[in-house]
């Protein structure tokens, strides 16, 4: 194959790659929107946490990785579930001005908690994939970067099912649709939420662990990929979760492709890239790409 | 018997109350009628039932004290609320809507034959089976959200002004169907209704609220008979 093409399809995987990061926590991003309305800016801190408890399980109390990751998503999911009980609930119903003045607050207390028991020097974190290449004729791509869009593939597929075939699915859809009227049909609406926030949580964890050997685990390192779920979150429409996962992934190539071919851009303005094409893209469309318009109907 | 029972319920809306001390009570089998002008506090006696509002007073349900139980709760002792603007499910298919009346059930070859039956009573869900809700007319709207109620098989269903906004042959139709469920299942009702003849082609006897009291009560017949109600609600 032309060695030029070859790189092209090794940056596009790359930018897949890079995407299904962002994409994890922006579906955890949606999750939460759909359910209760409110943009949670502390997901990015709530994944943070959870990826330290993963490092402190393997690192400090030497188990496998597997099993690490394993507590750390049990513990995600129940950090998720105790937030919304405790914090978010009495501002559900309220201003969602309000509540996302919250989450801004917990992101800051949750990043302050993980500094408090880690520090901020950033820790190495085993990777599941190790450094293996592999050569797909004449294509050399990571393990890393393969198992990281299959793992968010599998993911998705994971989340299609419960929504569509189990009855939690239903039900919680049920809730996030209209929570009063599913009330009236005997749901738990605020269990159903909690569970919610717990699933959104572990989604978060997902991201965490998959970035951790990559930049490290510290309080801030997932500051940026917050930012890029958010981006890839409102491109796709803030309530549709495939959007949310095309978004990412354009967002992803767009970004690896840009820092390669356009010279002046390089990698530091890279992450420009993806923004401005964004801005473009709301105005044109200010729905997002996936997402609704919202009709008002007398 | 009776199924439910009110005794002097007063329901608000943070400090505003709006009923204010209304008793009455519906048999097994039965079906009460609550009329009234807009505003009367007609929707409010309904949602104090399902504890969407501030409640005072007694509301018993088949013997248990249900004062300030939680909507789910009340759902989960057998009663099933229509509420007013139909809530029904936007995002989900007719048959997913259905799906969720049926929640608290766990009988899975009742639930789709209960789907089948609610398909019969409404035939016109039966083409728009995988629509979602939110592409349906509002009469077709009114009728999955009654259906919804059925799939819980409750004992008695809570209908809130199941005429509001649709076309006069629409709202027959719709009120032709709770007849035959009425009929056909004997399960009891309260039916909240400003359309005052719709009313009474459903209901034994009804309580008639005025500004969150009650004003008039009465069989079908002895209310029909009253120049009041004929003059206010059945057009002289």
């Amino acid at each position: 194959m032309d060695r030029e093409i070859t790189y092209f399809i090794q940056l596009v995987i790359e930018g897949l790659s890079t995407g299904s990061i962002y994409a994890a926590l922006a579906l955890a991003i949606v999750l939460v929107n759909r359910a209760t309305g409110i943009i949670n800016f502390a997901q990015g801190g709530m994944a943070v946490l959870s990826t330290f408890v993963a490092y402190a399980l393997v690192v400090r109390l030497n188990l496998p990785l597997g099993v690490a990751i394993l507590g750390a998503v049990v513990f995600a999911f129940v950090l998720g579930a105790a937030i919304e009980r405790v914090i978010v609930r009495p501002f559900e119903r309220g201003d969602p001005d309000t509540a996302v003045v919250v989450t801004i607050g917990l992101f800051v207390l949750i990043g302050g908690i993980a500094a408090f028991f880690f520090g901020y020097e950033p820790r190495q974190f085993p990777s599941f994939f190790g450094t293996i290449t592999i050569n797909l004729g004449g294509v050399f791509v990571s393990l890393r970067s393969l198992g990281t869009i299959v793992v968010l593939v599998v993911v998705v597929g994971l989340l299609q099912l419960l929504f569509r075939g189990t009855k939690l699915g239903l039900a919680m859809r049920a809730v996030a649709d209209n929570p009063q009227s599913a009330s009236l049909s005997g749901l738990p609406v605020s269990r159903l939420l909690m569970i919610g926030w717990g699933l959104a949580s572990v989604l978060g964890v997902v991201a965490g662990v998959l970035v951790a050997p990559q930049l490290f685990v510290s309080p801030g390192m997932l500051d940026f990929v917050l930012v890029y779920a958010l981006a890839a979150a409102i491109l796709g429409g803030l309530d549709s979760p495939l959007g949310a996962v095309v978004a990412a992934w354009f967002i992803g190539v767009v970004e690896n492709l840009a820092g390669a071919y356009i010279d002046f851009i390089g990698n530091d303005l890279k992450i420009a890239v993806p923004f401005l094409v964004m801005i473009i893209i709301l105005i044109v469309r200010p729905q997002g790409l996936f997402g609704r318009k919202v009709v008002v109907r007398v | 018997m009776t199924l439910l029972e009110l005794e002097d319920v007063t329901a608000s809306y943070g400090h505003a109350e709006v009923v204010h001390g209304i008793s009455f009570r519906v048999g097994e089998n039965d079906a009460a009628g609550i009329l009234g002008a807009n505003g009367a506090g007609k929707t409010t006696t309904l949602r104090a039932i399902s504890g969407m509002v501030t409640t005072g007073g007694k509301i018993t349900f088949d013997g248990t004290d249900i004062t300030g139980f939680r909507p789910d709760k009340v759902a989960a002792l057998g009663i099933a609320h229509v509420p007013e603007g139909r809530g029904t499910l936007g995002d989900l298919s007719v048959r997913d809507n259905l799906r969720v009346g049926a929640y608290l059930r766990g009988d899975r070859a009742g639930v789709a034959e209960d789907i089948e039956l609610c398909l019969d009573l409404f035939p016109n869900l039966r083409q728009r089976i995988s629509s979602n809700a939110s592409a349906l007319s509002g009469g077709e709207q009114q009728m999955l959200a009654i259906a919804r109620a059925i799939m819980a098989r409750p004992r008695l269903i809570l209908l809130d002004e199941a005429s509001l906004g649709l076309a006069p042959s629409t709202a027959q139709n719709v009120y032709r169907a709770i007849r035959r469920l009425r009929s056909e299942q004997g399960v009891a009702m309260v039916v909240v209704e400003q359309n005052a003849m719709l009313a009474f082609s459903v209901v034994d006897h009804a309580i008639v609220l005025d500004t969150g009291s009650t004003s008039l009560t009465g069989s079908r017949d002895d209310l029909l008979g009253m120049d009041e109600v004929r003059r206010a609600y059945l057009g002289g």
